[in-house]
């Protein structure tokens, strides 16, 4: 008798088809954060806030109660949502350009108020959705459609490393960073999601996850060769790791 | 016995799952899709498929809808 290991989280909407690109890792982020929330039993009770870019397209898939932020403003709309139900499970789901740039000072403050809130954030080191311009997090020489010659220090400075700075603020209950590069890093990713759940659902703070993700069709790249990249240009500078956990130790 | 079950109309022909399976059982068939896409197919004549689920795990795009181990 054959035991079923895998199947479609069952909040998805039925017959739901990503809008993604070929290979692109957002639709496993949604699945990985869809598992979670079953596994949490808690769908039901969750609330979706999401953002601009190429992550916005979460409602079309899940079935979530959702709202949609304006750019950048996930966490700021977030907050109030959580401060009016404070007994409902708050997520947001952004990309880096979202969070990280015009959306800075609302993720950072979220985190330094210690608001009992989830984020997801997907670092792709572009702005995919509007064609691949440079974002907040792209790297030092990556070439993009506004960085033709690569981003260079003088000129642009250096990207941010979100995982790291959400940290800092003492608001904050977890931060990790992880990636998605191979099926062993999807699986240590869904641990991360989960337990930046877990700490909302006991009211300890606001639990953070970076997802280093890919981008084929801004990189210009087969789905096979944007995983390489990941792995030999992006964690290499984004490190993959735990950067605050305050329920060990 | 293993097997793996394959929604071709949701496959966008990224091809990753053909590297992932450890026993190469996934190839690109000759047939497309509702959107143009040429679709990957199980082939598993032996008996080899190990249920392992990489292949549904590493699918961006929920194409590989069901394992089933045994």
């Amino acid at each position: 008798m054959a035991t079923q290991v895998f199947k479609i989280p069952e909040i998805y909407r039925k017959n739901a088809k990503y809008t993604f690109c070929p290979g692109c890792d957002h639709g496993v982020a949604v699945r990985l954060v869809a598992e979670v929330l079953e596994e949490m039993k808690c769908a039901e009770n969750t609330i979706a806030v999401c953002s601009i870019g190429c992550s916005v397209t979460l409602y079309d898939f899940l079935n979530l109660d959702s709202l949609e932020a304006p750019h950048g403003r996930a966490l700021a709309e977030a907050t109030g949502v959580k401060r009016a139900k404070p007994d409902k499970i708050v997520f947001t789901y952004q990309g880096d350009g979202d969070f990280a740039s015009i959306g800075l000072a609302e993720s950072m403050h979220a985190a330094l108020r210690g608001e009992n809130l989830t984020a997801i954030c997907i670092n792709n080191t572009t702005y995919g959705m509007t064609g691949g311009q440079l974002g907040p997090t792209t790297i030092l020489g990556q070439v993009t459609t506004t960085s033709p010659t690569g981003r260079n220090l003088e000129y642009y400075g250096y990207p941010i490393k979100i995982a790291e700075h959400i940290a800092l603020c003492d608001g904050t209950a977890f931060s990790a960073r992880v990636s998605l590069d191979t099926v062993p890093n999807i699986r240590k990713a869904k641990q991360a999601i989960k337990k930046a759940f877990e700490v909302q659902a006991k009211g300890l703070g606001f639990g953070f996850v970076e997802i280093l993700s890919t981008c084929p069709t801004n990189w210009r790249m087969s789905p096979d060769k944007a995983h390489d990249r990941v792995r030999e240009e992006m964690m290499p500078v984004f490190k993959p790791g735990v950067y605050k956990d305050i329920t060990e130790g | 016995m293993s097997k793996i079950i394959i929604d071709k109309n949701r496959c966008k022909a990224c091809y990753l799952c053909i590297k992932e399976c450890p026993k190469n059982l996934i190839k690109v068939s000759d047939q497309t899709n509702n959107l143009g896409n040429r679709v990957v197919e199980f082939c598993d004549p032996n008996g080899e498929c190990l249920g392992c689920a990489m292949c549904a795990t590493r699918c961006p795009d929920l194409a590989i809808t069901e394992v089933y181990r045994g």
